[in-house]
């Protein structure tokens, strides 16, 4: 199998990105289709090594943003770079060497075999005849249906073999559109988890994805997507901190009606009582002991008193919220 | 440009043909009927029947040839030399037919096919270029029409040998006109045809709407090289020598214009 660092050095020699610059830097990028726009002034930047992905609506352009990376698509305004070069331009093939694409559908060969697919792949990315095809299936876990026809495949194992087709030339960056969806949690397991490997070999992710649940505690970088453009950008605890700059404890009771002194107490910015409990926001953590020491001193019987992480759920709930109001 | 990715393009487009059987089975039949069926079945019924009227007829209708050509004929009765004429200009001229129908039946499904399976975006993202990707598909479209032609007419080259041949002096097929056609004025023709079909396979937006625009666009272009091959054997070595060398012509600057026709955008089936 090759090595990252096999690999690497031989993308240095070919003319490689110059060192602290991102890996991808796209600056207002505009792409229009026939029938409508794709992209507008989309500006992204994605360091070296890091996992960023690309969460948003249907339309929201994602799609059309991994393929201009690779130079698939060149962009009507705007310029792209990848590796410090022009992916659309003479140096796309360049580009497109040191990537690995797994698109939204598959795009496997159904009338060949798994091992026709990860060889086709292997001759156009020069891998010639010691191409690793057996340790990039086994790796995913299909070494056994190798050689049986891709038109039987399930689903998951479709996307396994696209995983394994995309990381078989060891690519300096990874670009995922919508990996694991329709993906039973065994497959989506195995994708995330490949993400992680990759990233932690030095590798650069760009994932796009429905599933929130999936970018958290996973991407270093979260890019919220919308009508063709970022409208947020940065790491998941940057963004919440931006939202939510201050903590949220939240507070349970027998009695509802006793929590409600929490509204007046010092420390406490805000109060939204939910049935058997409230959301608190608070200056600081420190302050809960008191608080609660308050309450119980005042009768009231607490269940449970516990800090509320938001979730990206929530932040992409609350940004599609502004972004809709901003837009009436 | 990469000639290892320009033919594994072309090895992978072959490799799902060699898959499909409900595609070749059908173009084996054609072969074998324009190749060893039509011809055997007839040459055998008028060597066996003799100078009935028909023959005759057939006979007197050979005078109408090039002097060159009448020439040429060999055989002494109506019957042989009907056999003759039957087999060196009637089916030889076959030879253009048939690999063009096979070649444009894979051009047409080569670039809208990945369109349509989704496997374009594959294509779109690896560093295989444009052009890399238009020679190989232009190659695994021309080489199952060509080869098929060449193996179908091995075969007819024993059948009319063993049918005609006792009758007109022994074998006598391939005659050097033959060679011309094949090596000299089929492939450009070949090429023309394609050249058009992979730009059509390219812009349309199904495999059946590739189909139709290819059976509609192809089809004078087969009579005009049916014909250029039958007068190209019918007379002089030279004639089919220009016939060939303004084929080629043609064939380049299709071509060159064909291969524009393959962009990334167009393997992905966006419009931009």
């Amino acid at each position: 199998m090759h090595t990252h660092a096999s690999v690497r050095e031989k993308a240095a020699a070919s003319g490689g990105e110059p060192s602290g610059a991102p890996v991808v830097d796209l600056a207002g990028v505009r792409y229009s289709f026939g029938s409508g726009t794709g992209l507008v002034d989309l500006s992204l930047s994605v360091p070296g090594g890091s996992i960023t992905v690309l969460v948003g609506p249907n339309g929201a352009g994602k799609t059309t943003a991994l393929r201009i990376v690779t130079g698939a698509l060149t962009p009507h305004e705007g310029t792209a770079r990848v590796f410090g070069l022009e992916p659309s331009g003479a140096e796309g093939e360049q580009v497109r060497r040191r990537c690995g694409v797994v698109a939204a559908k598959p795009a496997l060969y159904d009338r060949l075999t798994g091992r026709d697919n990860l060889r086709y792949a292997a001759e156009l990315f020069g891998l010639g005849r010691d191409a690793p095809v057996e340790e990039a299936a086994a790796r995913f876990g299909i070494d056994r249906s190798l050689d049986l026809r891709v038109g039987g495949y399930s689903t998951g194992m479709k996307t396994r073999l696209a995983l394994a087709r995309a990381v078989l030339h060891d690519p300096d960056l990874l670009l995922l559109d919508e990996p694991t969806s329709g993906l039973d949690p065994e497959s989506s397991h195995a994708v995330l988890g490949l993400v992680r490997e990759m990233a932690a070999g030095g590798a650069t992710v760009v994932m796009s994805t429905h599933l929130l649940l999936e970018a958290e505690g996973l991407a270093d970088q979260v890019v919220m997507m919308e009508h063709g453009t970022a409208v947020l950008a940065g790491t998941t605890e940057a963004l919440m901190r931006r939202y939510w700059p201050r903590p949220v404890v939240r507070f349970g009771a027998e009695g509802t009606a006793g929590l409600d002194m929490l509204s007046t107490m010092d420390g406490v910015f805000a109060y939204s009582p939910n049935g058997h409990s409230a959301e608190v926001e608070l200056d600081d953590l420190a302050r809960v002991p008191v608080l609660v020491a308050a309450l119980a001193a005042a009768g009231v019987r607490l269940t449970f008193v516990t800090p509320h992480e938001r979730s990206l759920e929530e932040l992409y709930l609350r940004v599609r919220l502004a972004s809709a109001e901003g837009a009436r | 440009m990469n000639r290892g990715r320009m033919w594994a393009v072309a090895r992978n487009d072959l490799r799902q043909l060699r898959h499909s059987p409900d595609f070749w089975a059908p173009m084996l039949v054609l072969a074998a009927l324009f190749f060893v069926i039509i011809p055997t079945v007839l040459l055998l019924t008028i060597t066996r029947i003799g100078s009935v009227g028909t023959v005759k007829n057939v006979s007197a209708a050979l005078e109408v040839l090039p002097q060159a050509a009448q020439e040429a004929i060999r055989g002494d009765s109506p019957s042989d030399r009907t056999s003759y004429a039957l087999a060196v200009y009637l089916f030889a001229p076959m030879a253009v037919i048939v690999p063009m129908t096979i070649s444009t039946a894979v051009g047409a499904n080569a670039l809208v096919g990945e369109k349509e399976k989704g496997t374009g975006e594959f294509l779109a993202h690896s560093p295989a270029s444009e052009r890399e990707i238009y020679l190989g598909k232009l190659i695994a479209s021309l080489l199952p029409g060509y080869l098929t032609t060449l193996v179908g007419f091995g075969l007819y080259s024993l059948a009319v040998n063993l049918i005609v041949g006792p009758h007109v002096g022994g074998w006598f097929f391939p005659t050097a006109a033959w060679w011309l056609l094949m090596l000299w004025v089929v492939p450009p023709f070949l090429a023309i045809t394609l050249s058009v079909v992979l730009r059509l396979s390219a812009r349309v937006k199904s495999a059946a709407a590739a189909q139709q625009a290819s059976g509609l666009v192809t089809l004078p272009l087969i009579m005009l090289s049916y014909a250029q091959s039958t007068g190209g054997l019918l007379g002089a070595g030279a004639a089919g020598f220009w016939v060939g060398l303004a084929a080629w012509i043609a064939a380049v600057f299709g071509l060159m214009r064909g291969a524009h026709a393959v962009t990334r955008p167009r393997l992905l089936g966006v419009d931009s």
